[in-house]
């Protein structure tokens, strides 16, 4: 009798590892997690990134400044305009140069829509993870008209290019401002049809609240920016803290969580896209006039009409595309609030037309980082919705 | 749809008092007809989002351009799809997996290559890019672009499904 086994003993326990991704629907790209599970919970996950590693980096290190903006479309491709700006915003502060104010405005207006974009597909994507279909199908409507409205400013829809080094690239069309104004009065009340569907809902609810939950001070520790940042509750804001273009001359809020959980999360990018909304207003009322490039012949592309008549604009025009500008040599780090966070990019100079060495400091890179501390001892249903709460793009992620 | 249909009206056999209806609506047609129409007519996507491509594909699949209504509908496992769209960059790292996908998935399968990087490489002439998807997947259907807009999507899906109603079971590659 004593050879017998207790019952408990008898079974067989082992952790199972379970692969999730890197083609996974719901990984927003191609992000690879092991995850070393005990039942359900989730005991370790080990995040590979590096599955869309297109060196970025390397080919804007063989190009012209102007040559590279483009390749910054392909960062964070949800939200192109708001990469445009950072680029241009960088390499403007290294040449020294600024755009006009009229620039500027629009600049912020493009932007601001580019977060509306990202954080429309966000809100679609993170609840059609989590088991909501209906408001994926709402969100997309709503893209789609300011897709539209990107194609009428500048022709394409999502890879858009359109900010330009010392400007943007055309001036802003009546038609344009007018559908703009319209979509800007009308979208505060689809956020509230958004919002009658999920804030209040006890699915919604339960499966986020407290889900993912991480403390304000671990937060900045982990480097976390953006929306994931300001969930814990900490104000960050580089539009605030570090105003660039024309932030400093609108009046919006930063909206912030509490408790840093997967729900607060949601509730601060909500309110970003209301608060967008407002800025995107305020430009629009305010926007002066003047010219949309600065009048610098040695750093930015002349106009291409002057370019067929004038000799002088065409040997600027064949300097700058052949060698490049001459800049002088230095660095220079300028970074700016993209949806996904804190956007920066790095430039090393060594005073020839193309940069020694462009650096990307991506949002997307720290916040997967961060996703074992929100996932370990949870269940693996989590795992989805912590994901989908950190917003991240792994084109910018592995760049 | 090219297949042979009979007149609608039901031909009324009379046998031993009791009328009996025999022939309602028989269809005709070629085997080659019936099964390329079948083929073609719900085709399930793999949905596999790369790179930039996947964000217009889920613009494709979303209320806008809505592909349900031509009878396609993503699914999430190579086991339940008939073709794949290889939308973004390839990646030597993530070029195994993908082929790996297409090779779970269920006979006839068909690929549609998204975008100037699945088709060449695009602008991504780099040491990690695979320099178009056709290196190590058979293509049936390119779309160029960077991104594709929705409308060339849904021309390249007609295009696949044009090339489905012309397969004949002599020498098609699924017979």
């Amino acid at each position: 009798m004593e050879n017998i086994e207790h019952p408990e003993n008898t079974f067989e326990t082992r952790e199972l590892n379970v692969n999730l991704g890197p083609q996974h629907p719901a990984t927003h790209g191609v992000l690879r997690l092991m995850l070393d599970l005990d039942g359900e919970v989730v005991k370790r996950c080990t995040p590979y990134v590096g599955y869309l590693h297109r060196g970025i980096e390397k080919l804007g290190e063989h190009r012209t400044y102007f040559a590279a903006l483009p390749l910054s479309d392909r960062l964070d491709y949800i939200s192109s305009m708001n990469n445009n700006v950072g680029y241009v915003n960088a390499v403007e502060k290294l040449f020294g140069i600024e755009a006009p104010e009229r620039a500027q405005f629009i600049r912020t207006i493009v932007a601001e829509m580019g977060r509306l974009s990202s954080h429309i597909v966000w809100l679609g994507t993170h609840v059609l993870d989590i088991g909501a279909t209906t408001p994926f199908l709402y969100a997309m409507r709503e893209r789609e008209t300011i897709l539209d409205l990107f194609e009428i400013l500048c022709g394409a829809r999502l890879t858009v290019s359109y900010p330009r080094i010392g400007g943007v690239r055309n001036d802003v069309t009546q038609e344009f401002l007018d559908r703009l104004y319209e979509f800007v009065l009308d979208f505060p009340k689809r956020m509230d049809e958004y919002e009658t569907l999920v804030t209040q809902n006890r699915i919604w609810k339960d499966r986020t609240v407290g889900i993912g939950v991480i403390s304000a001070e671990e937060a900045v520790n982990w480097g976390l920016t953006g929306g994931t940042l300001r969930g814990s509750g900490v104000p960050y804001d580089v539009r605030k803290f570090f105003p660039y273009d024309a932030y400093d001359k609108v009046d919006f809020d930063v909206p912030i969580g509490k408790n840093g959980d997967c729900y607060d999360r949601y509730i601060v990018r909500v309110g970003e896209m209301r608060q967008s909304n407002r800025i995107i207003q305020q430009c629009i009322e305010k926007l002066p006039k003047g010219p949309v490039m600065a009048e610098e012949a040695k750093f930015t592309l002349p106009p291409k009409d002057m370019v067929l008549k004038d000799m002088e604009h065409l040997i600027h025009q064949f300097v700058l595309i052949t060698k490049g500008p001459s800049v002088a040599e230095g660095e220079v780090y300028v970074s700016s609030e993209v949806p996904k966070g804190e956007l920066g990019f790095y430039f090393v100079s060594d005073g020839t037309g193309k940069p020694y060495r462009m650096r990307v400091r991506a949002p997307s890179f720290v916040h997967a980082s961060v996703l074992p501390r929100l996932c370990e001892d949870g269940l693996i249903a989590d795992v989805i919705a912590n994901i989908g709460t950190i917003d991240i793009v792994l084109g910018e992620c592995d760049r | 749809m090219g297949l042979i249909t009979t007149n609608t009206t039901p031909s009324v056999v009379e046998t031993e008092e009791i009328p009996k209806i025999v022939s309602p609506n028989i269809i005709v047609s070629s085997f080659d007809l019936l099964i390329n129409w079948a083929r073609r007519s719900s085709l399930w996507p793999m949905t596999f989002g790369l790179a930039c491509c996947a964000i217009e594909m889920m613009a494709v699949y979303a209320s806008h351009n809505d592909l349900d209504r031509m009878g396609i509908i993503p699914r999430g496992s190579p086991r339940q799809s008939d073709f794949m769209f290889v939308a973004g960059t390839v990646t030597k790292k993530m070029a195994e997996i993908v082929r790996r996908v297409y090779d779970q998935m269920p006979e006839p399968r068909y690929v549609i290559s998204v975008g100037s990087c699945a088709c060449s490489g695009g602008i991504f002439n780099t040491y990690s890019t695979v320099q178009g998807c056709d290196r190590f997947l058979p293509v049936d259907v390119y779309i160029p672009g960077c991104p594709p807009r929705p409308e060339a999507f849904i021309d390249g899906i007609i295009k696949l499904q044009d090339k489905i109603k012309h397969e004949q079971f002599r020498w098609s590659r699924w017979r």
